[in-house]
């Protein structure tokens, strides 16, 4: 009975896990990206050591006691030894109960210095999660006026704590960012809050963890950690409303997609005001489309606009059923959405 | 029936399984021949192997549900399955493993094994029993026929509402689960009931309760747990088919229901129910292992107590699936502080076995190889399930492949590997025929190799963030290769039990002879031939020792001397003994029920009650209760052979 090799494999891939960082394995969180993640990380790893050499122990005192006890060969009849038997569950036990003691303290310590930001948090976003999609308010509780919406990439400065206020639009959804911060559900009826605060500039990935439909598994969603002046600069990009369309091509679009798309999309500037989608006012500044399934480039555009249905089987954008000419004129409209 | 008899004193007899006592037994207690006979029976080693082989198909099943996602999940972007298949698959799968195959297995080996171990002719209430198990067969059948109408639950077996509710869940899928869940909960209450009984009241003059095997006190431990706990599923199902179906707000969020409060009815009811398909099989191992280490187990009496605390303080736990819910952190911490707490019964169990196998001279068989690496796959269940104790970190590890692999460690660790050594110690009692050693063997170390390859390898993929029911995952983000480990691995797995399997049935027919006590165990049931008739004992036994076999060997246990051919003659139609719950001094002598096709009879008014509100045919639901309550009014009718009256014989 060999055991050991398998406890060594699980630190093998453990540490095989880490080891690459964030490059090879984004969704890792043996490594930490920010303060949050980073102020957690000891104790994860520690519990995971502990977990090892525990699991080395009990399997060498099973082994070994297994091959030393069995070649003295079998008898009908084995001496009581029950009190000093019992006496080694005592130690044993007494030697857990003292570890554990030691863990819920660490467990309790850390669980307070992730409760609350270190600091005054620079800004508060709100976070809606939707069947299948991620919706981000930036709020100016001081000017509404310089409040704006966005979808599934959320821009953050770097070096400081950001608030989060995370809602549901429909059923419960879980927010994770693996490298920055640990789950929260969002939950219909409730706002529950958390913080993030990435150390360096970098796009982080997250993903949706609480099943929540046919298409949980492609509700992702990017964080963007900006230096100040960048972020400064896309925040103040972000406020401005779609620009008139400058082509015929584009204009007979943006009519298109009044007729088609706006029952569920906004795009500020324009009339379309619906809310049931993504707010598309800056489409081409996001990376990705359809929650992260998909590069944001005119060809993938259309080809999700045509069929969204093939490639999130279940999404809620229905197929729009549009004409060549109109798909097209459509796309470009919405590249001009920068 | 004459005041004489009222109070008759039994005549205490010399007997063995030879004797004319022991034919006139065999006629009164034996099953009816026949398809009426069969459905009728009431012999709790009948229930017993029922159960076993019911669950054992479910296992099948649920395998083969996994053995799907495995191969859809083997590579990226697998196109096996679609998203809603998917969803269904992995939502039957866990319903099947955890209420259909999990507990059932052990409440086989329960029912088969009480009135052995505790040298009863019978348990507490035989019709029950049956009702029970047929409850039990016709609840899994309800959830399963949702796959002929192609609605399968879909939902996970947490269920989250709101996403349960028809608003987002329009079709009867959550139905089928819902009122499944609330069928199968008749029949665990009522099994429940039985062997709180049994235990207390069921067991041989002498046999106090310090004295009872360790199997007993798991089994029994988890029933008074399952009757607090299953009244909150019981009602978290009916409110969830209530806001389906008639359009109540207890967890719509409109109109001021709470999605969080199906999360706390939920789980009151889902962490306690893993101590209950997990201690029976720890009380298990507690008893077999010993028969293989050639001793009593060390620290009979920390390992009681552990299961006790175990239970009680899995009721004050149930938090710990909730941490990302947004509680106030003060209460995380309590309830981070608990589940850190209940490792320490855990750990009694864990010591309490390895110091009887260091004071032991193991005996190396395929029983003991399951029961020994049962040992070291309980502690990686176990630690990993600290890890998940500290809120921070688990903050991290919830909702991740890491908590996947947890559970497999802990239900096919701890309950699996258990049920399987299992197996080899008893079959040969309930078959009379051996396992055969040479094949088991094979079987052992392919299932060994193929659960660890398959589910260590998962701790990994949950470490680089690979999130639970998720049908598909693109590549490079590292998930390949463990994902395709752990695809290999369930494949040998897979073999492995197929192999165990057939080796079983092959036993079955051409197992070498086991004789009445193959292992040279201690306990009481090994005093009986294999397989036991069906009244089990011909004579009362009465107890002085925990190892009523051993005492010729073990001069340090207990001053008297168990007496197993000699006792109370029961034989005035079908008798039992009752003793009193702590010192088990004869109190009364019980007349038992004769078999009766009620509790199949009020099973299928049941199921057609079930059916009808699945359908929302209100006569034919009407009809199941009306034929329920007059079913029950048959089967519970005075019968004038079944009186008795209190305090008879000393």
């Amino acid at each position: 009975m060999t055991r050991t090799p398998q406890a060594a494999a699980l630190g093998a891939l453990g540490l095989a896990a880490s080891a690459p960082g964030a490059a090879a394995s984004p969704m890792d969180y043996l490594h930490a990206d920010g303060k949050w993640a980073a102020t957690v990380l000891p104790l994860t790893w520690g519990l995971f050591i502990l977990s090892l050499v525990v699991i080395v122990v009990i399997a060498a005192l099973v082994i070994v006691g297994v091959m030393l006890r069995a070649r003295l060969g079998n008898v009908r009849q084995v001496p009581l030894v029950d009190t000093r038997a019992t006496g080694w569950i005592a130690i044993g036990v007494g030697v857990s109960t003292l570890i554990l003691i030691g863990f819920v303290a660490w467990s309790s310590i850390t669980l307070a210095r992730v409760a609350y930001p270190p600091s005054k948090p620079a800004l508060t976003i709100l976070v809606r999660a939707h069947q299948w999609w991620w919706e981000f308010h930036y709020l100016d509780k001081n000017d509404p006026s310089r409040s704006f919406v966005t979808a599934n990439e959320v821009h953050i400065p770097v070096g400081k704590p950001v608030r989060l206020e995370l809602q549901s639009a429909d059923v419960i959804h879980e927010f994770w960012v693996p490298s920055l911060v640990g789950k929260i559900q969002t939950i219909p009826g409730q706002t529950n809050v958390t913080w993030i605060e990435a150390d360096k500039p970098g796009v982080y990935r997250g993903q949706c963890t609480q099943f929540c439909g046919e298409q949980h598994a492609h509700m992702l969603l990017s964080v963007f950690a900006d230096p100040p002046a960048a972020f400064d600069a896309w925040r103040a990009d972000q406020l401005r409303d779609a620009p008139t369309p400058a082509t015929q091509e584009a204009s007979l679009g943006e009519r298109g997609f009044i007729g088609h798309c706006a029952a569920c999309h906004t795009v500020r500037g324009t009339v379309a005001e619906g809310k049931l989608g993504p707010d598309l006012t800056h489409l081409m500044s996001r990376s990705t489309i359809a929650a992260g399934v998909l590069p944001n480039n005119p060809g993938y555009l259309s080809g999700w606009i045509a069929d969204p249905q093939s490639v999130k089987p279940g999404s809620l954008m229905p197929d729009p059923d549009l004409s060549g000419p109109e798909l097209a004129s459509i796309r470009s409209f919405l590249v001009t959405l920068k | 029936m004459t005041a004489a008899e009222y109070d008759r004193v039994p005549q205490f007899i010399g007997a063995d399984y030879n004797s004319p006592i022991a034919r006139s037994l065999e006629r009164t207690w034996e099953t009816k021949p026949g398809i009426l006979g069969w459905i009728s029976s009431v012999d709790h080693k009948e229930v017993g192997v029922r159960y076993l082989v019911t669950a054992f198909i479910f296992l099948i099943l649920g395998g083969c549900m996994a053995l799907i996602m495995r191969l859809q999940l083997a590579r990226p972007n697998g196109t096996i399955l679609t998203a809603q298949e998917y969803d269904e698959l992995f939502s039957a799968h866990a319903i099947t493993m955890i209420f259909l195959y999990a507990q059932p297995v052990l409440s086989g080996f329960s029912n088969y094994l009480f009135p052995l171990v505790l040298g009863g002719r019978d348990m507490a209430f035989p019709r029950m029993n049956m009702f029970s198990y047929w409850l039990y067969l016709a609840a899994g059948l309800f959830m399963y026929s949702s796959i002929i109408v192609g609605a399968v639950p879909n939902n996970g077996w947490f269920n989250y509402a709101p996403f349960s509710l028809t608003e987002y869940n329009p079709g009867p899928n959550m139905d089928f689960y819902a009122l499944g869940m609330i069928f199968l909960g008749i029949s665990t209450t009522v099994g429940s009931a039985n062997f709180v009984v049994t235990f207390l009241r069921m067991r041989a003059p002498g046999m106090s309760i310090n004295r009872v095997p360790i199997l007993t006190w798991g089994t029994t431990t988890i029933s008074v747990g399952n009757l607090l706990a299953v009244p909150s599923v019981s009602l978290a199902f009916l409110l969830l088919w209530l806001d389906r179906r008639f359009g109540t707000h207890f967890y719509r969020p409109e109109g001021g229901g709470q999605p969080l409060l199906w999360q706390h009815l939920f789980w009151m009811f889902a962490h306690p129910w893993v101590y209950v398909v997990v201690l029976p099989a720890m009380g298990m191992v507690s008893d077999a292992m010993p028969f293989f280490c050639r001793r009593p187990l060390v620290g009979y009496a920390a390992v009681v107590l552990g299961t006790i605390t175990t239970m009680a303080l899995g009721f004050g736990v149930w938090l710990h699936h909730m941490f990302a819910t947004g509680i106030p952190f003060i209460a995380l911490a309590f309830f981070s502080g608990a589940s850190f707490v209940i490792a320490i019964p855990s750990a009694i169990a864990v010591f309490a076995w390895i110091a009887t196998i260091w004071a032991g001279r193991p005996v190396i068989t395929c029983a003991f190889l399951y029961f020994a690496s049962f040992i070291v796959m309980f502690t990686i269940g176990g630690v990993s399930g600290v890890m998940t104790a500290a809120v921070a970190a688990d903050l991290q590890l919830t909702s991740t492949y890491f908590v996947v692999a947890h559970i497999h460690y802990v239900l096919i660790g701890i309950n699996l590997f258990a049920v399987l050594g299992a197996l080899h110690v008893w079959f040969p009692k309930m078959t009379g025929r051996l396992i055969d050693e040479r094949l088991g063997l094979v079987a052992f170390w392919i299932i060994f190799i193929g659960f660890n390859l398959a589910f260590l390898p998962m701790h990994a993929t949950g470490l680089l963030g690979m999130p639970r029911r998720i049908y598909t995952y693109p590549p490079g983000l590292g998930w390949e290769t463990p994902n395709m480990l752990t695809t290999i691995g369930s494949f040998i797995l897979a073999v492995g039990l197929l192999i165990y399997f057939v080796n079983v049935l092959r036993s079955r027919v051409a197992g070498a002879p086991a004789g009445a006590n193959p292992w040279d165990a201690g306990t009481l049931e090994w005093a009986t031939p294999s397989p036991p008739p069906p009244y089990n004992f011909p004579v009362i036994p009465s107890v002085a020792s925990r190892h009523p076999l051993w005492e010729d060997r073990l001069p340090q246990e207990g001053v008297g001397r168990s007496e197993l051919r000699n006792g109370m003659a029961l034989d005035h139609g079908k008798e039992a003994l009752a003793t009193t719950a702590l010192d088990a001094q004869p109190d009364v002598i019980l007349k038992m029920p004769e078999d009766s096709p009620a509790p199949f009879i009020v099973t299928l008014a049941i199921s057609a009650f079930f059916v009808g509100l699945l359908l929302q045919l209100w006569w034919l639901a009407g009809a199941g209760a009306l034929a329920t309550l007059a079913g029950l009014l048959i089967w519970l009718w005075p019968a004038r052979e079944l009186e008795q009256r209190a305090g008879a014989p000393r």
